[in-house]
């Protein structure tokens, strides 16, 4: 369990409600509100997609939008920052291949 | 159509927030833009307490400052405009800007770009793997959103942000494999890195990552050491098993706006705007505040932005010369302070420092260990005065700006004095009570209540503790050294809280009398256990 | 500026190293033989590496690998890139979709 539940300086973490979503078809939760990926991290999912030219994994890198490393399609739109994305109640995740979904992917 | 105001800020960090309150306060009509969806840049992500003197917000934590400049702002009539993302500013001011998914154009008669600073990276064999992530993402996920960005972390980098991060691990309940810096020495403050070494964590200097290991994410690191040239030594190779390796490898300014503008540009550890000494571009009425300028630290980045803002409000006619003037020497006085000491800019990176200002040694394994061996400590006077019964034992030995133990003892027991890079020393002849106040108090965490003569034959040590869970009076544990070492059984005594110690525990221990100049830290758990 | 457009400085052939298979630029998966070999073909700034390889014209446009690739330039040219040969800065500072950017408001 990645979920920090006390912090000695912070005390409690502040979320909303837990709710469900799908990650490659997979049934997940996570909070409301939180990043989606910071729900995914929580729950050990660490690869986002599949580069275009060499295929290798990537995951979240800089976790505020900037390097664009964690990119997943989200509600089928390709190229969504997960690390600043809020998760919402029935989000479709899925993992990128390239510049969209797995069957899109020209490999 | 064009909305129009006085100042236009981007960036509501430390910088941006400070700039945008002095200037509506001189009655500017003010609007800071920030792409984020909260306040504060990375105030927030700053949960340990702030170094300087009280001026600086000394002693108080990142995360606090943040709220107390949220609430200023707003007093100040403040208008601060989240998730919307400048995407141009150009050379007559005009700045915009896309929020609620549409384009607005805005055009202030002063701008001042308080964007902060980018990440560096390094590259090595692995590191785009998933696993491999910056400093600010690990505070990111830890200190925003309450999650672990792993179980075993390797930390690359031992400048501030890699031990301030690497002890944020800790507290989050991440191990810490290490921490490892290519250069030959620390990069930060040694008080930071004896708060990291005492836990455990081992410091590997003149190390660099070889690669990462994995094939979907981080599964282990190999590092090695580096000659003169920063290569690896072949046959130094060490293996980790970690799933997250951490980078803190410095940072950039974030300067491409006013490259944008057209500012005049000169080379400052990157590319950054040429500017007089209020913070104003070559183009008049655009300024820049916090590290945009060059890498500092929040401190002075609050200051910066001050600065800019009584700039702006003189252009703008806000501000009589004299007020400007008065106002503008308070900030530049308060802002050299922090710009003082073995750290700062000017030394930064320098090798030949060897001694304090005072002229004592400085400690060598504390540069490269992370820890000061007892021989060296003793060197040193102001840290122990060797009083009888309870008193405050400093291991505060390098020049850095930071006073507020000086003002926590009520009895006037440590002194600083004027200059607030001196080493702190304890004053002849004051009388500890052991209220544990300074304790509490040291950013640096660096200051203990020793008791030799606490029983027969033990010693009562003092120690600042921010660890959960909370020990109890009673608990059996062990007792640490400075390198993290068990040296002896521990028995607590007490652990003190208050809300004036904002969550810093103190933690009294009892140890056989031997260790009192060794023990500095507490394990809940008995060895070999 | 003008010493980058001396076309007829000699730095030598290319000759591979053994870690010219990092990657450099994330984004688009350019790595840093691409890079120096590109270099040794003539391209002295970093707009004309970008150029020529796309480093930095990726999703992130540059944020992360700009100042890596200025290193390489560093090294490969044994000349310090001063501010004006670095890349460009144009707006948009940040991908938008191009929905948004069609949209002003009014």
């Amino acid at each position: 369990m990645m979920r920090i539940e006390t912090h000695p300086i912070l005390e409690t973490f502040e979320k909303g409600r837990l709710i469900h979503f799908t990650f490659d078809g997979k049934d997940m939760t996570g909070y409301e509100g939180e990043p989606i990926a910071e729900a995914l991290h929580a729950a050990g999912v660490m690869v986002h997609r599949y580069t275009t030219r060499r295929h290798e994994p990537r995951g979240m890198f800089c976790a505020i939008g900037r390097c664009t490393d964690c990119v997943m399609v989200v509600n089928g739109k390709p190229n969504t920052r997960t690390c600043i994305t809020p998760l919402e109640e029935g989000m479709v995740v899925e993992t990128q291949y390239g510049n969209g979904r797995k069957e899109e992917a020209e490999w | 159509m064009v909305k129009h105001y006085d100042l236009i800020v981007v960036g509501a960090g430390p910088a941006g927030l400070s700039a945008a309150i002095k200037a509506a306060e001189c009655g500017m009509q003010v609007i800071v833009f920030d792409e984020n969806h909260r306040p504060g840049g990375q105030l927030f992500k700053q949960i340990h307490k702030f170094f300087g003197s009280k001026e600086h917000k000394a002693k108080i934590r990142g995360i606090r400052i943040g709220e107390e400049l949220l609430a200023e702002a707003e007093k100040a009539g403040v208008e601060v405009s989240l998730d919307s993302i400048v995407l141009g500013l150009f050379n007559l001011k005009g700045v915009s800007v896309m929020r609620n998914d549409q384009i607005e154009h805005f055009r202030g008669d002063n701008v001042i770009i308080a964007t902060g600073a980018s990440e560096n990276v390094i590259p090595f064999e692995g590191w785009t793997l998933p696993g491999v992530i910056g400093a600010g993402a690990a505070q990111t996920m830890m200190n925003l959103h309450g999650v672990m960005p792993g179980k075993r972390i390797l930390m690359v980098g031992s400048g501030n942000v890699g031990l301030v991060v690497s002890f944020q691990l800790l507290q989050a309940g991440c191990e810490v494999a290490a921490v490892i810096d290519a250069a030959p020495r620390i990069g930060g403050y040694g008080v930071h890195a004896a708060k990291v070494a005492r836990t455990g964590v081992p410091f590997l200097l003149s190390h660099t990552v070889v690669k990462a290991e994995g094939t979907d994410h981080v599964t282990g690191v190999v590092i090695a050491q580096v000659d003169d040239h920063f290569r690896p030594i072949p046959g130094t190779e060490k293996h980790f098993d970690v799933d997250i390796i951490c980078m803190a490898v410095g940072l950039s300014p974030m300067s491409q706006l006013t490259r944008m503008a057209g500012c005049k540009m000169v080379d400052n550890g990157g590319a950054v705007p040429e500017i007089n000494e209020y913070g104003e571009t070559s183009i008049p009425g655009i300024f820049v505040a916090g590290d945009v300028a060059g890498i500092e630290e929040a401190s002075s980045a609050m200051i910066t932005g001050r600065i800019a803002a009584l700039g702006a409000a003189r252009r703008g006619g806000f501000l009589q010369e004299e007020d400007f003037q008065t106002q503008y020497r308070q900030c530049l006085d308060s802002l050299n302070q922090l710009r003082q000491g073995m750290f700062c800019k000017l030394n930064k990176g320098r090798r030949d420092i060897t001694e304090t200002d005072e002229g004592y040694p400085l400690s060598m394994s504390l540069l490269t260990k992370g820890y000061m061996t007892e021989e060296e400590l003793a060197a040193i006077p102001t840290v122990d005065s060797h009083d009888c019964g309870i008193h405050p034992v400093i291991e505060c030995t390098q020049n850095i700006p930071c006073n507020p133990c000086q003002e926590a003892c009520r009895f006037g027991c440590i002194s600083v004095g004027e200059n607030i890079t001196r080493l702190p020393g304890v004053v002849p002849g004051s009388k500890c009570t052991g209220c544990g106040m300074c304790v509490a108090n040291c950013p640096g965490q660096a200051i203990f209540l020793v008791n030799e003569n606490y029983e027969e034959g033990f010693a009562a040590v003092t120690l600042p503790y921010e660890f959960l869970p909370v020990p109890q009076k009673g608990d059996q544990g062990m007792a640490l050294d400075r390198s993290g070492k068990p040296v002896c059984d521990a028995e607590v005594i007490s652990v003190k809280t208050s809300k004036s110690f904002d969550h810093t525990m103190l933690l009294t221990m009892k140890i056989p009398a031997e260790f009192a100049g060794k023990a500095r830290f507490y394990k809940p758990e008995k060895e070999g256990k | 500026m003008k010493e980058y457009l001396d076309r007829t400085m000699d730095i030598g052939p290319y000759v591979p190293e053994p870690d010219d298979d990092l990657i450099i630029c994330r984004c688009e998966e350019i790595t840093r033989g691409e890079i120096r070999k590109a270099i040794h073909e003539g391209m002295f700034t970093m707009t004309e590496v970008k150029r020529y390889l796309r480093t930095g014209m990726g999703l992130c446009q540059g944020q992360t690998c700009g100042r890596l690739v200025k290193q390489i330039l560093e090294q490969e040219l044994s000349k310090r890139i001063t501010p004006e040969a670095e890349n460009t800065a144009r707006a948009p500072m940040r991908p938008i979709p191009m929905s948004t950017y069609g949209k002003e408001v009014e």
